[in-house]
């Protein structure tokens, strides 16, 4: 991964001093509440329900065990012992004191780590596919531009009051989409064109929240020099343009629906055009050194399907089951991908504690060159897990409650922290999840359903994604009661980049304690028509809106 | 009132001959040979006044609100797209905490709002040394500059 060399600590030192000095003013009354809040939410801090949240940010989820136990003790020694994997792979508390904020920052600084922008209207921190750079599908690992992304983003000097917050997403499988990059305000898939060369095939004007839009192609070969200035073209034409008279139409999508596509890429082109060729172009020297940081790890020769793990699959159904699920192809022989599902029963989808924190880093060290990923579905990976470990990892994730087998299924939900934590929210969506974990806790019949996307959202800001869940339930506040809007066929990403779509709602909410049932009959209404491996985003679009809406209403109590 | 500053410290004004867009765009000629300031609200980008920019001993910039990013475009392409070599003042909302990217971006003289405490003003211009970002005052980002 990425390691900072010594322009990078100072910027970071920097940013902690200057923030130490805004959080002192803040306190003497030198500043403003309200002009205080953009410079804390510049630095991951925002006052929720209970107390702030410290967003701690995770660049394209890209974490080493040093930071995984600095987390551990930043849980443990200013919060009430736990954090939470957002769904942009950042990592969240929940509790802690403001007056701590500068030295938390200060801790996290000393392992490399912050939490610049990662809340604000400035641009986001960047996400990708959990599986860069270890698996044989990708075109080239998409880590190294996320991290040129991440550095010309890092305090940029003209775009730190957008009209409104920007996320960018990178993708670089041709054949699945896991960063989900339709939903970003620029999303850039990784293509090679004829010549051999590797460029960028540019979205734009994507986004969930109350009006859920997917991008659109404003460029179809970006050459990869490019990227930087054809970035601060587009920012640049939404910071003068974007509105900033109404919230609800800040983002960039509505700019770029006003305009039109046309009228976007023509104003966004003649910007392009004039700086394309500036010093602020890309050179080969930094895409070299910055993909000099992800080369491979030390990989040793070994081959596929070792004995010990042919045998004890063969033994231990349990073990074959959470093979089957949890444990991905690897580019190296001999090596597999593991995900840790932090989705098990009873506890909130992506929490963790800080005991975890520290013997997830401790299984890093042990079986995976001591890196780690964060997951936009909320989870953990260790990436370079040697083969013939497995059998030995998988007891110890068992003890941890992190080898749940269910990675991908109905239960691996995403499910943002909703009313039981955040001040936004008009419902709780965490017991939503928990009554859905409770109820459908077979797992021969979780398997039996295949791969779904059941994504929960405490409100229409949609951090729970539910517009591109296949099922997507929405908690709305109904004269001050909690209800929940169900949708049907969402979609990320899926088998392609442009199969992603967007969730169609049922009908009337539904109380609390009818969503189970209402997925329940749902689920029922697929399997009884679905042909032989047909998953039930197939049969859904192949069957309408229809039937599944009259079956969720049937028989209502 | 607020005060007036460079990145150094205090300055004195000076006097020019006042003009908003809406008015200079009215009646040019009326303005001919007259050494002009000309103010520009957060709603008048530069493509309506960059071309001729060069008219204007100088130009400030409102920003109506801290949060208010549009100036900062507004300055950086009147330096980098119009050539533009006059006075660049922002007004209105000036904050010690946005005069760093203001800098950045090619103001040189800043009407800081009269409740900011003035030695953290000038404390603030020196936050970061080295940016990753190319800017008005080094067109090199940190990629070209950066050693070994």
């Amino acid at each position: 991964m990425y390691v900072y060399d010594e322009y990078d600590q100072q910027l970071l030192n920097e940013r902690v001093a200057q923030f130490k000095g805004q959080t002192e003013r803040y306190f003497a009354g030198k500043i403003a509440e309200d002009e205080f809040l953009p410079l804390r939410l510049q630095n991951g801090i925002y006052v929720q329900r209970y107390a702030p949240m410290l967003r701690i940010a995770v660049p394209y989820g890209a974490l080493n065990s040093a930071q995984f136990r600095k987390l551990g003790h930043i849980a443990r020694t200013y919060d009430k012992g736990y954090a939470h994997i957002s769904t942009r792979q950042n990592v969240q508390f929940n509790w802690p004191a403001l007056e701590d904020c500068p030295q938390i920052l200060a801790e996290l600084a000393e392992v490399q780590m912050h939490a610049v922008q990662t809340s604000g209207n400035c641009i986001r921190n960047t996400t990708t596919d959990e599986y860069a750079g270890v698996i044989a599908e990708e075109i080239v690992d998409p880590r190294p531009y996320c991290e040129v992304i991440r550095q010309w983003s890092t305090f940029h000097p003209e775009f730190a009051f957008l009209p409104r917050k920007f996320k960018i997403a990178v993708n670089a499988v041709p054949t699945e989409d896991r960063a989900a990059i339709a939903m970003h305000d620029v999303g850039l898939n990784i293509v090679k064109n004829d010549a051999g060369e590797i460029g960028f095939r540019v979205l734009v004007g994507g986004g969930l929240g109350r009006t859920p839009i997917l991008g659109d192609y404003i460029n179809e070969f970006l050459p990869e020099e490019d990227l930087l200035t054809y970035l601060d073209a587009i920012i640049r034409v939404y910071n003068q343009f974007g509105n900033r008279k109404q919230k609800y139409k800040a983002l960039i999508k509505f700019l770029v629906k006003a305009l039109g596509m046309d009228r976007m890429r023509e104003l966004v082109n003649e910007e392009f055009g004039r700086i394309k060729d500036g010093e602020g172009k890309l050179t080969q020297a930094e895409i070299e050194r910055v993909k000099k940081h992800f080369t491979d790890p030390d990989y040793k020769a070994l081959s596929d399907e070792p004995a010990e793990l042919v045998s004890a699959r063969e033994e231990n159904k349990a073990f074959a089951r959470w093979l089957d699920r949890n444990v991905r192809k690897h580019k190296k022989p001999g090596y597999a991908v593991v995900t840790l599902t932090l989705k098990k029963i009873g506890t909130p989808p992506g929490d963790i504690t800080a005991e975890q924190f520290d013997q997830v880093a401790d299984l890093a060290d042990e079986y995976s060159f001591g890196e780690l990923r964060s997951t936009h579905h909320q989870n953990l990976v260790l990436a370079d897990v040697e083969q013939t470990q497995l059998f030995a990892l998988w007891q110890k994730l068992k003890a941890l409650g992190f080898a749940t087998p269910t990675l991908g299924l109905l239960t691996d939900m995403i499910c943002c922290p909703g009313g039981d934590f955040c001040a936004l929210a008009n419902a709780k969506s965490i017991p939503i999840s928990q009554d859905i974990q409770k109820r459908f806790d077979d797992l021969d019949y979780l398997n039996d359903l295949g791969e779904i996307d059941l994504n929960i959202s405490g409100c229409m800001n949609a951090c729970g994604h539910h517009h591109v869940g296949n099922i997507g339930i929405l908690g709305v506040d109904k004269g001050g009661e909690e209800f929940y809007q169900v949708t049907l066929g969402g979609n990320s990403g899926g088998n392609k980049a442009d199969d992603a779509s967007l969730g169609k709602i049922v009908g009337p909410s539904f109380a609390r304690e009818e969503v189970a049932d209402v997925v329940a009959k749902i689920l029922d209404y697929y399997v009884a028509q679905r042909t032989e491996g047909e998953s039930f985003l197939e049969v859904y679009r192949r069957l309408g809106h229809g039937p599944f809406k009259e079956v969720a209403y049937a028989d209502a109590n | 009132m607020p005060t007036l500053i460079n990145t150094q410290g205090v300055v004195e004004d000076t006097a020019l001959t006042p003009v908003t867009l809406k008015e200079w765009q009215a009646n040019p000629s009326e303005y001919a040979g007259k050494e002009l300031e000309l103010s520009v609200n957060s709603d008048e980008t530069v493509d309506l006044f960059g071309a001729d920019a060069d008219q204007f001993k100088r130009i400030c910039i409102d920003f109506p609100k801290f949060a208010d990013g549009r100036g900062y475009s507004a300055a950086r392409l009147l330096r980098e797209k119009y050539g533009y070599k006059g006075e660049l003042r922002s007004t209105g909302d000036v904050l010690i905490d946005q005069l760093f990217f203001m800098k950045r971006c090619g103001f040189d003289t800043f009407a800081l709002r009269e409740d900011q405490v003035l030695e953290d003003a000038i404390a603030a211009f020196s936050t970061f040394t080295n940016p990753y970002q190319n800017d008005v005052q080094d067109q090199r980002p940190l990629f070209r500059r950066r050693q070994g």
